[in-house]
């Protein structure tokens, strides 16, 4: 894992997660701005998995549990892509609000994540 | 809550006629239940990947714990579906779910402060789900608020008894 990536990873599904939030409860249904914030979180999550397949090779091994860890990642890898089905689905403001609250929790399972891999003792 | 309708450029043709947000009372409480359910969905999630990660790496350590969190999972999973059908009976099966689930959190989360090596490791539902964000305790509140609002909603009326 590469702590300052994880960092901006985490600022972005926050930033992320905050816009949508704010424009959805301003009425705004979900448009190119709020989607395109989820798919740049799922972007990043997916450039995590491949950090996370090469680091262990590459002198970078976790602290914590690897099976912890990925269980976390291929978690948060699914809800990006579940709330953008949901805004094209359901095009009404709480659609954005969901996109807004599951860029928040992606920013939560980051955090874990890092906890996980650079300070967990297994 | 007022909205920029010419900053909106989705088409939104359900609700375009009385501009984005104008939706009745009713309408909108159904909008906030889908954030509900939005939020229900991610800790369904949460907890069955938790519980599946503990119960394939240390059931031994902690049996009652894991098969709480195993537990927890599907009855999150249930509430969710259920929250999301339209029906007497998904309405009833959200009542009893949520409410399993209220009385979860407030047992377990008893349980865990008073004698905490009965819940060494961590459950979903231990110290009040304080390692979700306390989002265990309030979401059954928050649901049950939503149900208890939803009970005169037209698909709920046909059927007797």
């Amino acid at each position: 894992m590469i702590e300052w990536f994880t960092t901006v990873q985490i600022v972005v599904a926050i930033v992320a997660g905050l816009l949508c939030l704010v424009l959805g409860l301003a009425g705004r249904t979900p448009a190119d701005l709020t989607m395109g914030s989820l798919v740049l979180v799922e972007v990043l999550l997916v450039v995590q998995l491949v950090i996370a397949i090469i680091a262990p090779f590459a002198g970078n091994p976790p602290t914590g549990d690897l099976v912890e860890y990925y269980i976390y990642l291929i978690s948060a890898l699914l809800i990006p892509p579940a709330a953008i089905v949901w805004g094209l689905v359901d095009r009404s403001r709480w659609s954005t609000v969901v996109l807004g609250v599951a860029a928040l929790a992606i920013a939560v399972m980051v955090y874990r994540m890092q906890e996980i891999w650079l300070h967990q003792v297994a | 809550m007022s909205s920029p309708t010419p900053a909106t450029p989705t088409p939104a043709p359900r609700e375009s006629a009385a501009g984005p947000s104008a939706g009745t009372p009713s309408r909108r409480s159904l909008g906030v239940g889908r954030v509900l359910i939005a939020v229900y969905a991610v800790l369904a999630l949460g907890a069955t990947a938790r519980s599946v990660y503990q119960i394939i790496t240390e059931f031994d350590k902690a049996p009652l714990a894991f098969s709480l969190s195993a537990v927890s999972g599907v009855v999150y999973i249930l509430a969710t579906v259920a929250l999301l059908r339209s029906g007497r009976t998904w309405y009833r099966i959200a009542w009893i779910t949520i409410s399993f689930e209220l009385l979860g959190v407030l047992v377990v989360g008893t349980l865990s402060v008073v004698s905490p090596d009965l819940f060494r490791a961590a459950s979903v539902w231990s110290l009040y789900g304080s390692g979700y964000g306390y989002i265990p305790l309030v979401l059954p509140i928050l649901g049950m608020i939503w149900l208890y609002r939803r009970r005169s909603s037209p698909d709920l009326q046909p059927a007797k008894v």
